[in-house]
């Protein structure tokens, strides 16, 4: 059987999440036996294509330049080629343009769609899977009963896997005419995206003010993370919306979560409990993220970031 | 100009997940239900839009009958009439299928959904009925103007933001930012009299059978979390460098 796994780039760069998705394609496609193929968008130079053998792609299908915000077109461009390939399992990452037109393409090849799934199928003949729903706070396993299935993992949860293998490419040119007109794009420059950080240093009210950032930013910059920060901090327009993590912003799942005064509500951990290793400041003991964090220190952040900066320039030194 | 606003009713965002019939069901008892805080973006812009332009704006929510006091919510806020189709809503695929039957019959310029819903956070019904309806969809969206028989919005997407023009109809998945935080409506008292009497229509649904869930369970209870004097961030630094690896 044949399974397709998208590998997005941005501006012709690979990130993290195209390399896990393909990391657990290639768990999937070894346990089964089943054949690999890398789909990539636009044009990727040869030395970052290379870069996905090392995940374990070995047959890795481009394409002509496609408009990203355009569903239409991209679902279109993948059908097209399933029914080439004769496709019937797909495996993409949680990014805006995958939402974008993985729902789409199981509506146009009628078949099911998995979202948030956290590991490698317990079944594939019906293939079954597990899932995180309810904003991270339950798993599901769900049972699939079509014929055709897409996967689309939860950030961070299979992990980035190395298998090399050679590399073969083939060039698929699709028609791409948009309706949509890109009037302009901006970009959040210079910046770790938040999405995407290893590591995110993320601040709540008990930093009393925006111009107390400066602390905050100086750290996430010596750990190259991202800033984050609690709803309410958005909502008064000290941090922008962007940054709002939780239940109603961005859920992330990084390799260490720092949270600095914040108190830890219920709404704030769902979008944040993912995250593999959890560090709490908070001048209060009782605070309900030290019920959730793997690390805790009650004290003043005014005192204790400081001194955390200096601590990690001392070992990065 | 007619406007269809999507809308799931899910538990409150303080609710505490629990199941029951050996761990296949979620359990309702005690849930206050409330509009996807997503899609409570999407009303209030569809409220402003009506209020600009004139336009007929209609809720749609697959569900069964307990929700219907979120609709009434939804009809206090601003929207003029209801749509509730019959149906458990438990999978996204059928939720989609259903919305799109409904979506298709009744013709609209704009459709409203949330990024996602707060229960199954799947993220996809959109998707999925703007392909079985043949609709452009933008998700993400943060902002959204109209211009003359286009829209004008600005989509979020990796490390930045994007400003686009489409032409009339599209669906758009909102959050945060499509209004502000402290622009939401909420019901006022004349809001709350006028929603008795508009109209609530129930409509059937079809079933389809994609997906089965099979059983939930929760996350296994953290470990004690591990203190750090603060005089001793050196430690903290330490074990998160040699231990936890993640420095
Ligand atoms: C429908 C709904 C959705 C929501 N969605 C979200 C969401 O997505 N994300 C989110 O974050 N919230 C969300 N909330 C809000 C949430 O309930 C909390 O109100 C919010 O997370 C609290 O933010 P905070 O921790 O920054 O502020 P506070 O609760 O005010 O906590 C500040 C913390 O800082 C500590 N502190 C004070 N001074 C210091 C100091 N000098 N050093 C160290 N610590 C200090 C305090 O002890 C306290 O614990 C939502 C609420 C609702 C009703
Ligand atoms: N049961 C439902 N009834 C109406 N609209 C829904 C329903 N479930 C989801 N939606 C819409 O689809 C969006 C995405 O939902 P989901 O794919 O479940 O994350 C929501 O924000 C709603 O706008």
């Amino acid at each position: 059987m044949k399974m397709l796994v998208f590998a997005e780039n941005w501006d012709g760069i690979f990130k993290k999440s195209s390399f896990e998705a393909i990391s657990y394609s290639r768990g999937l496609a070894e346990q089964n036996n089943y054949e690999l193929i890398t789909l990539c968008f636009n044009n990727v130079s040869e030395d970052e294509l290379n870069k996905l053998s090392k995940y374990g792609s070995s047959m890795v299908i481009t394409t002509n330049p496609i408009d990203k915000v355009d569903s239409i077109s991209m679902s279109k461009m993948i059908s097209d080629l399933t029914i080439q390939h004769d496709i019937k399992l797909f495996v993409f990452s949680s990014t805006y343009s995958s939402k974008m037109f993985a729902p789409r393409l199981s509506a146009k090849l009628n078949s099911s769609i998995f979202t948030n799934v956290v590991e490698l199928p317990s079944s594939v003949n019906p293939l079954q899977l597990k899932k995180k729903v309810f904003s991270s706070k339950a798993f599901e396993i769900a049972k699939s009963s079509s014929e055709k299935n897409i996967i689309m993992l939860h950030p961070n949860s299979y992990g980035v896997k190395e298998f090399s293998s050679d590399l073969k490419s083939s060039e698929f040119t699709a028609e791409s005419n948009s309706e949509i007109e890109i009037i302009n794009i901006e970009k959040s420059s210079g910046k770790v995206n938040l999405s995407e950080a290893e590591i995110v240093v993320s601040a709540g009210r008990g930093m009393k003010g925006p111009e107390n950032w400066e602390l905050i930013e100086e750290l996430a910059n010596c750990l190259n993370a991202a800033t984050a920060c609690s709803k309410p901090v958005s909502d008064i327009g000290w941090r922008p919306h962007s940054e709002h993590v939780g239940q109603t912003g961005k859920t992330v799942a990084p390799n260490l979560y720092f949270a600095i005064g914040i108190s830890g509500a219920i709404q704030h951990l769902a979008g944040v409990n993912s995250s593999k290793v959890m560090v709490a400041i908070n001048t209060d003991p009782e605070a309900s993220f030290f019920k959730a964090a793997h690390y805790g220190i009650v004290g003043d952040a005014f005192n204790v970031v400081p001194k955390l900066i200096e601590e990690i320039k001392n070992i990065k030194n | 100009m007619k406007i269809a606003v999507c809308i799931s009713c899910v538990p409150d965002t303080t609710s505490k997940i629990n199941f029951t019939e050996n761990n296949t069901e979620f359990n309702k008892e005690g849930i206050q239900f409330i509009i996807n805080p997503n899609d409570e973006f999407g009303l209030t812009k569809a409220i402003f839009i009506k209020e600009k332009n004139q336009a007929e704006v209609i809720v749609v929510s697959v569900g069964e009958s307990s929700i219907e006091p979120v609709l009434r919510k939804a009809l206090a806020i601003g929207a003029d009439s209801a749509v509730r189709i019959d149906n458990k809503a438990k999978d996204s695929i059928c939720v989609a299928k259903n919305l799109s039957s409904f979506l298709v019959e009744n013709k609209f310029d704009l459709i409203i959904m949330g990024k996602e819903s707060a229960d199954y956070n799947g993220g996809i019904v959109h998707g999925i009925v703007a392909e079985n309806i043949g609709m452009q969809f933008v998700n993400a969206c943060v902002g959204l103007e109209i211009s003359d028989n286009s829209y004008i919005i600005d989509r979020e997407m990796e490390g930045g933001t994007e400003k686009v023009k489409i032409k009339s109809p599209v669906i758009i998945a909102g959050q945060k930012g499509l209004v502000e935080e402290k622009d939401l409506k909420i019901p006022n008292m004349r809001g709350i009299m006028q929603a008795r009497t508009k109209p609530l229509n129930v409509l059937e649904s079809e079933s389809f059978d994609f997906i089965q869930s099979i059983e939930f369970s929760k996350p296994s209870e953290n470990k004690e979390c591990v203190f750090i004097d603060e005089e001793n961030v050196a430690e903290l630094v330490k074990i998160l460098n040699e231990k936890e690896k993640v420095l």
